[in-house]
């Protein structure tokens, strides 16, 4: 099994897409770092503009903690792109190619191969989250230094002391973790419907885009799915930064995205299985 | 399974809705043996192939391979087993080289550097073993697809049209091979092919399937013992030689001066040379071949 994942592994590693993701994330992030450097004050003070005709806001807003934030939620859409990027390629990237038939006429049950696959697909996407995280937090208050995270939300202010922010910044990555595991299955799955290496990654995002967009409308109809959408969930990780924290609503979401990612992996194994490998 | 077969298959169907690519098909193949699997396209082969590496599920029926069911003991038979099924495929953005690394580190037996260049060189690929796949010949791939079958030392060796794409050097290397792995290691070869000249002479024992139905199934030798033999004589004097073997069950065929050629079974063949020669009619060379394509054909074409 240790081979199989090593293989995997390696393919991924070789493979050039693989560092599209990284390349995406450090030019975004830096990107965003570089603006923020720049022109970061007049942006905040646009914000909080409404804010100031209530409230005498004094100190500097601007800080790594708030940066890390604000890149957190500029990627929620680009992670999972980057994420199905490599996962939606793992199964039908080999039927495309012919290689499938490499791995299944080897001695190792199919079971094995598709389990070495969720598990270097998994090792991917937490490289690329901590990838994020060097990039977002470390170089964030390397830049603009610690200091209270603000929150500003469309009724609420949350000011979290800055000796607070660490342990809810860690918590989301690992929640981020979760939602990206949940797309990365979710490609997964489809990649063990078809033969076709691209149909995957543009199904998983189109299906995120369109989950999003029925989230995001505030259209009676909608209000009972949004529940089973896991693009609703995959948001959860804000509600770390919240003052209380709603645990109830974290357990719930956290616990709906691990039905997921069971169902789809499930779903997944079943399907490999039975799959008749004819190209 | 019986003694001494590596290979059995009982009843073997592959469906697709109605139509059976495979349909009942039963054959054995013989330890240590080189077994030719023929037919037309779409006749089956593939698809037994396929069956029989877990590639695709058969719909009824009954595969043994070592004695043991391929499902069920998947590790142990395939860990024995090396094949290239339809075209050989790698990994693109690979070389050749580390393709076949990283399939030796999916093998049950740890696998040298110098296993690997041993069979590099075995192949003919040394020199371009650096270079990616991508940029490799049909040929080279079918060559490194070769490589990768014998990698990590099968004892059955299955491989679908594998002369495919292989210029005629590389048909004569690949002939070589499955006799030297035959011969010389003692493997179990299991090859389909469209060049029948090449199955004639180096399989011992072959099956011809046609709509998924073995047709025909045992050794070469005997199954082509009865059928006729196309004789090629060089001879002094060619119009005697044709007075002589007038008989049109011969069917004697001039070319150039001096040579003919005639259909004869094999106990024909001295009295056809005591009958010229006592009739003064020197003999130079005689070239006798059995015609598998004809055979093949016969085979194919009854019912």
């Amino acid at each position: 099994m240790n081979r199989l994942i090593k293989a995997e592994l390696i393919k991924i590693a070789t493979k050039p897409r693989s560092y599209i993701g990284f390349i995406a994330v450090a030019a975004i992030v830096l990107l965003i770092e570089f603006a923020m450097y720049a022109d970061g004050k007049e942006y905040l003070s646009f914000i909080t503009q409404a804010l100031e005709q209530t409230f005498i806001i004094e100190g500097d807003f601007l800080n790594g903690n708030l940066v890390c934030f604000i890149i957190l939620q500029t990627l929620i859409i680009q992670m999972p792109l980057m994420v199905a990027l490599v996962t939606g390629d793992l199964i039908s990237g080999e039927m495309a190619n012919g290689t499938i038939r490499l791995l299944v006429t080897r001695p190792f049950s199919r079971n094995q191969i598709l389990t070495a696959k969720i598990i270097a697909g998994s090792i991917y996407t937490f490289l690329l989250l901590l990838w994020l995280g060097i990039f977002a937090l470390v170089f964030g208050l390397l830049i603009f230094g610690d200091g209270d995270l603000t929150v500003i939300k469309s009724d609420a202010l949350v000011i979290i002391q800055s000796g607070d922010t660490l342990w809810r910044f860690l918590l989301a990555f690992g929640v981020a973790f979760i939602s990206l595991t949940v797309v990365s299955s979710f490609s997964l799955l489809l990649s063990c419907l078809t033969d076709n290496s691209i149909g995957p990654i543009i199904t998983t995002m189109a299906v995120i885009i369109l989950f999003t967009i029925i989230g995001t409308l505030q259209v009676p109809v909608f209000e009972n799915i949004k529940m089973f959408l896991f693009t609703t969930h995959m948001i959860v990780w804000r509600n770390l930064f919240d003052n209380p924290l709603d645990l109830e609503l974290m357990y719930t979401s956290l616990g709906i995205m691990v039905l997921y990612i069971i169902g789809f992996t499930a779903a997944s194994y079943i399907i490999f299985n039975k799959k008749d490998i004819l190209n | 399974m019986s003694e001494g077969n590596v290979i059995s298959i009982k009843s073997l169907t592959k469906k697709y809705g109605d139509f059976a690519a495979v349909d009942s098909l039963s054959l054995q193949v013989g330890k240590g043996k080189i077994f030719g699997l023929l037919g037309h396209n779409g006749a089956g082969k593939s698809t037994t192939m396929r069956m029989l590496m877990s590639l695709i599920k058969p719909t009824e029926g009954k595969i043994e391979i070592f004695g043991s069911d391929p499902v069920r003991d998947h590790k142990i038979v395939y860990s024995k087993i090396g094949s290239i099924i339809e075209r050989p495929d790698f990994y693109s953005w690979l070389s050749g080289l580390k393709n076949l690394e990283l399939l030796a580190g999916l093998s049950q037996r740890k696998i040298s550097r110098q296993k690997i260049n041993e069979t590099i060189d075995l192949v003919g690929l040394t020199g371009r073993e650096k270079d990616l796949v991508s940029k490799y010949s049909h040929g080279m791939k079918q060559r490194l697809g070769l490589a990768q079958a014998v990698l990590h030392d099968p004892d059955l060796i299955i491989l679908d049209e594998p002369t495919t794409g292989l210029d005629p050097q590389g048909i004569i290397d690949f002939r070589n091979l499955m006799i030297y792995f035959s011969k010389e290691q003692g493997k179990t070869i299991l090859l389909s092919s469209h060049l029948l000249s090449e199955v004639e002479i180096i399989a011992d024992d072959l099956c011809i399937i046609d709509k998924g139905k073995n047709i025909v199934q045992g050794s070469v030798k005997s199954l082509l013992s009865n059928e006729s033999l196309v004789s090629q004589f060089k001879v002094d004097n060619i119009g005697l030689a044709k007075e002589l073997l007038m008989d049109p069950k011969y069917q004697f065929t001039p070319f150039g001066e001096s040579e003919f050629e005639i259909l004869v079974s094999d106990i024909d063949i001295p009295p056809i040379i005591k009958l010229l020669v006592d009739r003064g009619v020197n003999i130079y060379e005689i070239v006798s071949k059995r015609k598998l394509e004809d055979f093949f054909l016969k085979m194919t074409t009854q019912g």
